[in-house]
């Protein structure tokens, strides 16, 4: 069974057709890759697999369940969670505050108002633990807009890890970033897929790392799946040479 | 020990001890106990305004709903005065609680017009219910009772009642505190930081606006229960959306990011509010205005704020 499909979806702002009949498949325990150029309706696609609007028409279904109308917050509970091109944290909160927030909404006691010692000891052991898992350790106490631009991406990255996704939707995770942080995180992305079977569905522009860490990849153009397949077979394809990919290939 | 231990420490003291400093300095405590009384309402108002990042201009409605509910109840069904308070409070809270699902879907200025509209509506009934709430004249006919304790009978003076709403302040500011350092004020802080990252990290923001905003009016609604207690007296105006902008102004002026922040905007406010007004009873509402201005333009975190960043520079 697949762990997520998409079935002939649409979705259309006005008369502008942002994607059509996009068809999309997923293993658990793989890391797939959409990639386009700008405007290709990548975006679009997370936006509607998030919940964060609904798709026009057409069907999505994750972990045999159909969630075209299930809200953003309950599918983050079924597993699908979510990182945003533009950095989504709170800026104001350390770092340890910003994990701790997903971390209490997964131990389901976000609206506690009093709760035990025991619960708040292992609410600080988990987040102690994603921090060291992603490396932030050094910076638990920090603010997050303090932070430097890619920190700042990986406490996103560790909040979306304290829901313990069956599938993490990262959108441009080293957009903005320099050459080190980005070979942080592209460690870090294979790390956990490679340790921890994480499931990963990410957009991305760099095309080095595409095609060097993805097990599939799908290319959108002009909101239609252009092609789809392993890096070797979209790279062989005529048509994402002729549209997108050009002299990279 | 930690630099929150001796503010807190030192806040506890001055409330404790004030009956002994405040006649030095030209106090008197039916002025504290206003100072509470509007502490108390604007510290709830802040666990919506500054912890939830939710703009009400409404919660005077819970504050007269508060006051109501304590004056009719000591008209009409006992002479007990702390279960006056428990029903007023209660009154407040229950009235936010069912008015919450109209505002948690708002954001920005929406929400804060329905929290008017909605403050305006309980403002109107009360002027023309004539029968039931004394209308424009508003409600008298009450007074606070001694409290009985069994061994001993003590009546609610000056100094007494100050301590009683001390006592209840205690309470409000007790339960403010356990709150904002659990996981639902963690829940409430992540919505003022970013609602978007909290929904999308499974956090039905909705629901804990609704939370936020009936915790704020029990709040507002013991505070009124209070304010109708220290004058015997309830009328419309304490349901008005000016009183509503007052407990802005006081939250704004102290901090709104600072837990005792309301107490100072509310010092501040009701000092100005006393002597400010014996000079010139017309206008003294134009000082609080123009440190209002002077606040936003120059000090947008408050008193509070502006003393937090020097000691984290220091």
């Amino acid at each position: 069974m697949s762990l997520l499909r998409l079935t002939d979806v649409s979705r259309a702002f006005g008369k502008l057709l942002a994607l059509q009949h996009v068809e999309l498949e997923m293993e658990e325990g793989k890391l797939y890759a959409v990639i386009g150029p700008n405007g290709a309706g990548k975006t679009t696609l997370f936006n509607l697999i998030s919940g964060f609007f609904p798709a026009t028409s057409g069907e999505i279904w994750f972990d045999g369940m159909r969630i075209n109308r299930i809200d953003a917050a309950r599918r983050v509970a079924l597993g699908l969670v979510r990182t945003f091109q533009i950095t989504e944290i709170f800026p104001e909160l350390t770092v340890f505050e910003n994990v701790r927030i997903g971390v209490e909404a997964e131990a389901r006691c976000s609206a506690r108002p009093w709760p035990s010692r025991g619960l708040l000891r292992q609410i600080g052991d988990r987040v102690d633990e994603l921090l060291d898992t992603t490396g932030l350790t050094a910076q638990a106490g920090r603010t997050v807009s303090e932070l430097a631009h890619g920190d700042q991406r990986v406490v996103e990255v560790t909040m979306a890890l304290s829901r313990r996704p069956k599938l993490l939707l990262l959108d441009e995770p080293t957009a903005g970033m320099g050459q080190e942080e980005t070979a942080h995180m592209v460690t870090l992305i294979r790390d956990l897929h490679a340790r921890q079977r994480q499931s990963i569905l990410f957009i991305e522009h760099d095309m080095d790392l595409v095609f060097g860490i993805a097990d599939r990849i799908t290319v959108l153009n002009y909101g239609k799946v252009l092609a789809a397949g392993t890096p070797q077979e979209v790279a062989a394809d005529p048509l994402v040479q002729a549209a997108y990919l050009g002299e990279a290939a | 020990m930690s630099r929150r231990v001796y503010v807190n420490g030192a806040v506890w003291l001055l409330l404790l001890t004030a009956a002994w400093w405040l006649p030095l300095i030209g106090g008197y405590m039916a002025l504290a106990s206003r100072v509470l009384v509007y502490a108390l309402a604007a510290m709830g108002l802040n666990l919506l305004l500054g912890f939830t990042g939710c703009m009400s201009f409404g919660e005077a409605a819970y504050f007269g709903l508060g006051g109501y509910g304590t004056g009719l109840f000591l008209t009409h069904l006992t002479h007990s005065t702390v279960l006056a308070v428990v029903a007023g409070t209660i009154v407040g809270g229950i009235a936010a609680f069912i008015f919450g699902p109209l505002v948690m879907r708002r954001r920005g200025i929406y929400f804060a017009m329905i929290t008017v509209a909605i403050g305006q509506i309980f403002y109107f009934i009360a002027e023309r219910w004539n029968s039931f709430t004394g209308g424009e004249d508003g409600l008298s006919g009450f007074s606070r009772q001694p409290l009985h304790f069994g061994f001993a009978t003590v009546p609610l003076n000056a100094v007494a009642f100050y301590y009683f709403v001390l006592f209840f302040f205690a309470i409000g500011a007790g339960v403010i505190a356990l709150l904002l350092h659990s996981p639902l004020g963690h829940t409430f802080v992540a919505i003022r930081e970013n609602r978007r990252r909290a929904q999308f990290l499974g956090i039905h923001v909705e629901r804990y606006v609704w939370a936020s905003f009936a915790i704020a009016g029990l709040i507002a609604g013991l505070a009124g229960a209070l304010n109708a207690l220290q004058n015997n007296f309830i009328s419309p105006i304490n349901l008005y959306w000016v009183e509503s902008g007052n407990l802005v102004i006081m939250a704004v002026l102290g901090g709104m990011r600072s837990f005792w922040g309301p107490l100072v905007g509310a010092i501040i406010f009701v000092g100005i509010q006393d002597y400010v007004s014996s000079y010139f009873p017309n206008n003294w509402e134009t000082f609080i205005g123009g440190l209002f201005i002077i606040a936003v333009m120059f000090f947008p975190n408050g008193i509070l704020g502006i003393i937090r960043q020097r000691a984290k520079a220091a």
